[in-house]
């Protein structure tokens, strides 16, 4: 028997303002297991879907499913129980600053377990070790490179062995180690954790790489889906202009503004 | 037609006069709402008492240089003027009762008030705000860590704790100031000194006075704090800005919160 998808989106809308909707009509399914990308270009939409699949805003129309939950049902106790099975990576890793490498790991486990301290010590060097930071313990955030403060954060967000693992811009700013390295990560830990990964981006390329399934947004709706192939073959322009980085296309180049020749005040011919 | 402008432009400027009333009314309300819930999650901070502990530190035994040096040198400050005016009335032998009940029930709890908004309240504010221009309070939602609870209530208890033991501090300290300045270079008799402070000071209305007005001020400082911080933009004005308002807010609500208390605790020299 197929099991059901882990996250279901039907026909969700959302605006910060009822006048500006961000999404209109989102439908998707995450299959359990897989890594899936949602992309499109900064202002699409995709970093509120991931806020309404993370139930920190509710859809004004339509609904979301979580890890078998309906969200907008969930009180805060329910809330609270649903993420414990889920871990997210921010942009920028959100280390907390005044706390060690291993104190960041540990913390998960420290507020949620009543572990014994020399288990919780074992498996904080477990997931150090998965990302390859063990012998960094010790440093204090500040101490960190950026590729490496993500794969702190990475070692974080998997520390409760989460069913749900959501990346939010994994791949912003790293060099092309440290992006290698993040790349592998996702994938390895996915596949060993026998999570399902949900990564949103606008690193389009970089992205194709490692996803099973890919979702395409623009302008708040979901407007191409299929597999990393046939994204790279999608008819569609935007998709097209966007895989391709391209200048012209349905995005264009100029935010609308009035004539050029008025803004700089000429006049006649 | 200019009447109809007239008219236009006043009710623009009345517009904006009640929503700006209405919004900072709002803002109160969700305030005194944040506190409930502050309040009424204070239990994490409470059951692992090494958080609350750890606050005590940032905003207590960090703020101590501050506080009892400003202490020594209102209360060396306190003498010098204090004896220029008793002298003149033969009463200089009554230094020590000018400088402790100065001390004990006014300068004491404001001046510390006002030196902890100024060095814990501000820096509590800042890292909080910086915790959620950084994403650290997202971060602690999504672990399914109530930030309130986690990082809030700590500080909140922290610094509703310190600042009665500041403002002891700072009055004893700033007593011997003025035994000091008094006593060893003025040459007041240091048997008069101490005998009539202890002689005229109260425990009941002058010691206790003074500490529920820290009590008071450690409270209001610390939930405007917390507060600004929790609700600053999260951007590196926003947080600047936060800061700002905690320093102001907290002034002022220190000095009107005191001439409340004094009004309330005023007697007219009936005991």
């Amino acid at each position: 028997m197929q099991q059901s998808p882990i996250v279901e989106i039907e026909n969700v809308s959302f605006g910060y303002e009822a006048a500006r909707p961000v999404l209109r009509e989102v439908t998707l399914a995450i299959p359990r297991g897989a890594v899936v990308g949602i992309m499109g270009q900064s202002g699409c939409g995709k970093t509120t879907l991931l806020r309404i699949i993370m139930a920190a805003y509710q859809p004004s129309a339509g609904s979301a499913r979580v890890l078998g939950e309906a969200t907008s049902r969930l009180d805060r106790e329910g809330l609270y129980r649903m993420r414990r099975k889920m871990g997210m990576l921010f942009q920028f890793g959100a280390l907390f600053t005044d706390m060690s490498v291993y104190d960041n790991v540990a913390f998960p486990l420290h507020e949620h377990t009543t572990l014994p301290e020399e288990l919780m010590h074992d498996l904080v060097m477990l997931k150090l070790q998965a990302v390859g930071l063990r012998g960094a313990a010790h440093l204090m955030p500040a101490e960190l490179s950026g590729g490496m403060a993500r794969r702190v954060a990475l070692a974080r967000s998997i520390a409760l062995d989460p069913q749900l693992i959501l990346y939010d811009e994994p791949f912003t700013g790293l060099d092309p180690i440290s992006f290698g390295v993040i790349v592998r990560l996702i994938r390895e830990l996915n596949d060993s954790l026998g999570a399902t990964s949900i990564i949103v981006t606008h690193d389009v390329q970089e992205a194709l790489g490692v996803v099973d399934y890919v979702y395409f947004m623009a302008a708040g709706r979901v407007i191409a889906q299929g597999t990393p192939e046939d994204i790279r073959a999608s008819g569609e322009p935007f998709v097209r202009q966007f895989v391709n980085g391209m200048r012209e296309g349905p995005v264009p180049f100029h935010y609308p503004a009035p004539e050029y020749g008025a803004d700089l005040e000429l006049t006649g011919s | 037609m200019q009447f109809a402008q007239w008219r236009e432009h006043a009710r623009g400027r009345l517009e904006r006069l009640g929503s700006g009333v209405t919004s900072q009314v709002w803002r109160i309300g969700f305030a005194s709402r944040f506190l409930a819930y502050l309040v009424m999650h204070s239990g994490t901070a409470l059951r692992r008492f090494r958080l609350t502990i750890a606050e005590i530190y940032f905003a207590g035994v960090l703020s101590l240089i501050i506080i009892l040096v400003s202490g020594l040198f209102v209360g060396m400050v306190l003498a010098l003027q204090g004896y220029e005016t008793l002298q003149r009335f033969g009463a200089s032998e009554s230094l020590g009762v000018l400088v402790a009940l100065s001390l004990v029930r006014e300068l004491g709890p404001v001046v510390a008030g006002l030196l902890f908004a100024s060095r814990a309240g501000s820096a509590i504010t800042a890292e909080i705000g910086l915790m959620k221009a950084t994403e650290q309070i997202s971060a602690m939602e999504m672990m399914a860590v109530d930030p309130i609870a986690r990082v809030v209530a700590p500080r909140f208890w922290g610094g509703v704790l310190s600042m009665p033991l500041l403002a002891a501090l700072f009055s004893a300290m700033g007593i011997f100031g003025g035994y000091l300045v008094g006593v060893q270079l003025i040459g007041v008799d240091a048997g008069a000194f101490w005998s009539q402070m202890q002689a005229a000071v109260d425990l009941r209305n002058d010691i206790m006075n003074g500490v529920i007005k820290s009590v008071v001020f450690g409270v209001a400082v610390t939930w405007i704090s917390v507060f600004e911080g929790y609700d600053a933009v999260p951007t590196a004005e926003g947080v600047s800005r936060a800061t700002t308002r905690t320093v102001v807010t907290s002034s002022l609500a220190i000095l009107a919160l005191d001439f409340v208390l004094t009004a309330l605790m005023f007697t007219g020299g009936k005991q």
